[in-house]
């Protein structure tokens, strides 16, 4: 047991007063940063936690002595979300203020008015609560190292969420250089529960390299660089070679806080009847709403933005009562996000509708119950979810899922099993991307000229950059420096350039300020602004392609009067959905009906629409893969037919037509389904690995079946089974051989080359990488314009210099983030000589759920832009003959 | 197709091939658009779009064996782009010359012309019946055939909408898609494209080996 004379007395009284005894779980925290160790706390919400981070900090600073000089700042703060940042800042106040601490504790977000960012530089508070990507800014900043000297602490809050990211990567490698700027500094994670805790502390951990490199040797000695003026180095200064760098876990003591009581998780069958496909959960709706009714307040969570207007819809069709029932995504303003959070913490409504963007973040006391629309997808992320409903430990959670289809019904199920034993998804370990440590160099750069032997080894005591080569770091440097191209052209436009002495600067103030303009590893997909308004045609000012030419290159032949710009904005949405829509369109956004006039630019032009029933926008399924565990629960459950007595009678019952008409395989089998449908063929495969990885699956499958003759039409995919169509029987294909695992190879490797996940990725990358800007002083460029200009760029560098830095970047992005190859690539070991083929005659029970998916997603890429080409010339002819 | 009453091609490049003059035209190619960005911003694009372009041009060039190589103005992005050429581009460039004529027509990016390249420099050009200059001129030009504008296609059907640069023709006058790797497009229902034809125009849309016609029904805007 910790002894409690770990608190001051002025901070046990303050205890008592409040009636609360300190968590075991908070004085070992105090313990730990005594004795100068770094920590990971994992605690389930509601136990303290972020005070049992802060407690340390707090007691130092109230026992500091008085100090002539100002001091610099003693703990930061770090929080994935920028509201969380500041409410935790007032929620840090009421101890500070209760206890007479004479401690500032000010937060710093994008959002921070200027004159407050410029006093904090000044004056620093003794706590700064900020996000990764201001952190960034401040280590790309001249003064950085002054001014974190005083270092003691950094905390970094939801690191679960954190570390398995860019974001991760970046925040990795500014604790390292904070390290450096202050070499006592403790760190602190604060994390939800995990799988594996020791790839969070991995993460969080200083890492040393086993035999230090003899640094001046290397150093001192300027000799004339390979490519950007590096050190030829063949086999790099010795020392520095593909050594693994220590995976030190240990460098860093976990904390674990108590668990609190078993979360109470039921599954809806609404009207005892599950839908067969689907992903609303609409059948359920009146249910819903009945259970809100009885509930204190509620979290409704969906899996993405138009299932959380869809379920705002219905449930406000539904609300008699005129109960306060509010919307939470990441489309709507921050304004209006902010608002909902504030009534929601003042306990006024009695349910939000929300996304991912509540997983996680500020606490409410209030909320009862944590309903889940629609199939959960992992049960990490679920167990995370119900841990916002009733942040007493001593109370048990209650969550509610209800499945949206069938299959849903299974996953439902399989996650409620799994979250009562306890059982979590496992995460794969992350190798620190190339295009984040790019950034992070150019920002190196921009704050204070570097040896690179220094920051080389700096790089890598961050965690996920431990196992970097000596030549991969070179290759980023030269990118930053140069672009990294076998052809020396920008060889006199360095951005950065080496002195005789060997250390590394910013060439001018004007790539400093450019690189500044561009810190962060969140790309975002392309967001438009919804705005309402009637929209004209698009016109120069609106839509021409920056970078890419036709505004600067070509000047119109008459000037246009500029187009009032204007109309109320009332959120962002992703581009992609408006160009679904045609003019006329009617959707739904922030909770009403509005008409789609049209798209202007990064202005989307909407009105309200007289109709109250909007026409259905094509509805995606979710955006998270199903995890790998709960698929193999799935799987499981499936099988095995004593499991199907939890499941309600219609489920049961279809799963034995299934049974009865087709088959149901085996735990470690994948079922594959053929059969004729109008004048097409089909082939259905349950491999139960997420859409992505069937997604990949489907375009590999599709282009061998081409070479094989057997005109594949079209394809399908969703969490749980694959389709894929042709113009002739399937019946009779060598199988073992059409889903041998060479398809990861170079058909692969072909048909990612030219894939527009590629070229996305690639954006991505070089966002990040700072190859291409995201904005550029007094401008800040679409992403549609930059969507434009990236896929001329990507083409014309795939052809000219394959293994360029950016492509590599490129390459493992999409096959992990885009395309889960890894996961395909388990799937299809799993399966080798296990494919259990039914020919049958006509469609199967389980396959009704995946046909009545054809036909809500669209054809993309090259072969089929073809196929519109000459599809559109054939009704021309069509129109000219008639 | 016929254009003012004469019969040309319009190539899947984007080039304009005049089969009895021998000649083939080709517009904007913004030789050295990549390297601007590295000289002004200190961005660094890849510099392989000058190859790039030379190498879709040699094809064309080997393909038809032109007489006259005709280009039709913002042949180089900005007035210094000539002399960043890398020595190898420079060299397949001068090559082009060697047995037959290079035309460079003026453009806005590119006033001057080249300075050191061979070839001729021009404001303008009548041949076979035809005016070729770099901008269009405003109103209804028979036989006028110009670049500039950069028109690109967004053409819809049942199945999705796809982007390409293209040709754009009324049967009078033409605008050439622009040639160059890093050159964007610009739809060819914007405002710039207004008061250019007599009647609603048809858009050529690259595809690759060929250039498909579409009618206005199937375009959208961006």
């Amino acid at each position: 047991m910790v002894p409690a004379d770990l608190l001051p007395p002025r901070f046990s009284e303050w205890f008592a007063a409040r009636g609360w005894s300190p968590r075991a779980h908070q004085l070992a925290m105090i313990e730990k940063a005594k004795a100068g160790r770094d920590a990971l706390l994992i605690a389930p919400t509601g136990g303290g936690k972020t005070l049992a981070g802060f407690l340390p900090s707090l007691i130092e600073l109230a026992e500091r002595a008085p100090r002539n000089t100002p001091a610099g700042i003693h703990t930061l703060y770090i929080s994935p979300l920028k509201a969380l940042a500041v409410d935790v800042e007032r929620n840090l106040m009421t101890p500070i203020r209760e206890m007479g601490l004479s401690i500032v504790a000010e937060s710093r977000t994008g959002d921070t008015g200027e004159s407050r960012k410029a006093r904090q530089r000044i004056r620093p508070p003794d706590i700064l609560l900020t996000t990764p990507e201001q952190l960034a800014l401040f280590c790309a900043w001249e003064g950085a190292r002054e001014y974190f000297a005083d270092l003691s602490c950094v905390i970094v809050d939801e690191a679960h969420a954190m570390w398995p990211s860019k974001r991760g990567d970046l925040l990795a490698l500014d604790i390292a250089r904070l390290q450096t700027f202050a070499p006592r500094l403790r760190r602190v994670g604060l994390s939800a529960t995990v799988d594996d805790p020791d790839l969070v502390r991995r993460w969080l951990g200083r890492h040393r390299q086993e035999d230090p490199p003899p640094l001046g040797e290397v150093a001192a000695k300027p000799t004339e660089g390979a490519s950007a003026g590096l050190r030829p180095s063949p086999s790099g200064p010795p020392g520095h070679l593909p050594q693994r760098g220590r995976i030190d876990a240990s460098s860093v003591d976990l904390v674990l806080g108590s668990g609190g009581a078993q979360p109470v998780v039921e599954v809806l069958v609404s009207g005892g009847r599950v839908p067969w496909a689907g992903h609303t959960a609409q059948h359920a709706m009146a249910e819903v709403y009945e259970i809100i009714r009885q509930s204190r307040t509620a979290l409704v969570f969906v899996n993405t933005r138009f299932q959380a207007e869809f379920a705002f819809q219905e449930l406000w069709k539904l609300n008699d009562d005129g109960l306060p029932i509010a919307l939470h995504h990441g489309s709507l303003s921050a304004e209006q996000r902010r608002k909902v959070e504030a009534a929601m913490a003042r306990g006024d409504l009695r349910a939000v509708v929300c996304t991912s963007t509540l997983d996680m973040g500020i606490d409410w006391g209030d909320v009862d119950l944590v309903i889940q629309l629609a199939a959960p997808k992992g049960a990490s992320r679920m167990v995370q979810r119900i841990g916002r409903a009733n942040h007493r430990l001593d109370e048990p959670s209650r969550a509610l899922f209800v499945p949206a289809s069938r299959f849903e019904m299974l996953e439902c199920r399989a996650a409620a099993d799994a979250i009562l034993e306890n059982h979590l998804d496992g995460e794969p370990a992350r190798v620190g991307a190339l295009d984040v440590l790019a950034q992070h160099v150019m920002g190196c750069a921009c704050s204070e000229p570097f040896r690179l032997v220094d920051l080389y080894d700096e790089v890598r005591s961050a965690g996920p950059y431990a196992d970097l080569s000596w030549e991969d770091f070179e290759t980023v440097v030269d990118f930053v420096s140069t672009g990294g191209y076998a052809l020396k052209t920008y060889d006199r436009f360095r951005r950065i350039v080496e002195d005789k002495d060997g250390f590394w600067k910013a060439r001018n103030a004007q790539v400093v300020q450019r690189h500044r303009m561009n810190v962060g590893a969140i790309v975002s997909p392309a967001v438009v602004n919804v705005r309402i308004g009637g929209g004209r045609r698009p016109s120069r000012s609106g839509s021409a392609p920056t970078l890419s030419g036709a505004r600067s290159d070509a000047k119109p032949a008459s000037t246009f009067a500029d187009r009032a710009r204007g109309g109320r904005k009332i959120g962002e949405a992703e581009e992609g959905y408006f160009e679904q829509l045609t003019p006329g369109d009617t959707f739904v956004f922030a909770g009403q009906v509005w008409q789609f006039n049209s798209l202007v630019g990064a202005d989307a032009y909407v009105s309200p629409a007289p109709a109250k029933d909007p026409k259905m926008p094509s509805w995606g399924g979710s955006k998270f893969p199903l995890s790998t565990y709960l698929a193999s629960r799935v799987r499981k459950m499936m099988h095995d037919e004593a499991e199907w007595t939890a499941l309600p009678p219609d489920v049961q019952e279809w799963m034995a037509y299934q049974k009865a008409r087709s088959l149901i395989p085996d735990e470690d089998e994948m079922l594959l389904e053929t059969f004729p449908r109008g004048k097409r063929f089909h082939m259905v495969m349950y491999p139960f690995e997420g859409r992505l990885a069937h997604t990949t699956l489907a375009m590999l499958l599709t282009r061998r079946l081409d070479r094989l003759g057997v005109g594949p039409l079209g394809f399908v995919c969703n969490d749980y089974a694959l389709n894929i169509w042709s113009l002739r029987p399937m019946d009779e294909l060598d199988l073992p051989d059409l889903f041998d695992q060479d398809m990861l190879g170079d058909d692969l490797e072909d048909w990612l080359n030219e894939s527009f996940l590629m070229k996305r990725a690639f954006k991505a990358c070089a966002l990040v990488g700072g190859l291409i800007e995201r904005r550029y002083p007094g401008e800040e460029k679409s992403g549609r314009q930059v969507t434009f200009s990236t896929d001329l760029i990507y083409d014309v560098l795939r052809k000219h210099q394959p293994d360029h830095l950016l492509l590599r970047c490129a390459r493992m992005d999409a096959a992990t983030g885009q395309l889960d190859v890894a996961r395909l690539g388990d799937l299809l070991a799993r399966i080798k000589g296990r494919i259990r083929h039914a020919a049958l005659d006509k469609v199967s029970p389980f396959a009704v759920p995946i046909m009545l998916e054809i036909g809500r997603e669209r054809a993309p890429g090259d072969a089929a832009g073809e196929m519109i080409l000459a599809e559109a010339e054939e009704d021309l002819i069509a129109e000219a003959l008639s | 197709m016929l254009l003012a009453g004469r019969t040309v091609l319009l190539r899947g490049s984007g080039a304009l091939w005049l089969a009895s003059e021998r000649a083939l035209v080709v517009a904007d190619l913004h030789f050295e658009k990549g390297s601007s960005y590295a000289a002004r911003f200190g961005q660094m694009l890849p510099p392989y779009d000058t190859r790039e372009t030379l190498t879709r041009l040699e094809a064309e060039v080997a393909a038809l064996e032109p007489a006259t190589l005709i280009f039709l103005g913002d042949s180089f992005h900005d007035g210094a782009a000539e002399d960043r050429l890398a020595a190898d581009d420079a060299d397949r460039l001068r090559a082009l010359a060697v047995g037959r004529d290079l035309i460079w027509a003026v453009g806005n990016h590119d006033a001057d012309g080249p300075r050191a390249l061979p070839g001729q420099v021009i404001d303008e050009m009548a041949i076979g019946g035809l005016i070729l200059r770099h901008e269009p001129e405003p109103g209804v030009q028979p036989g006028e055939v110009a670049g500039h504008l950069h028109p690109a296609a967004r053409v819809s059907s049942g199945r999705g909408s796809v982007r390409k640069r293209c040709f754009v023709t009324d049967g009078q006058r033409l605008i050439l898609p622009a040639f160059g790797a890093y050159t964007g497009g610009l739809n060819i229902l914007d405002q710039a494209f207004a008061g250019l034809f007599a009647a609603p125009p048809l858009a050529g849309a690259l595809g690759g080996r060929r250039v498909h016609a579409v009618g206005p029904k199937s375009l959208r805007p961006d």
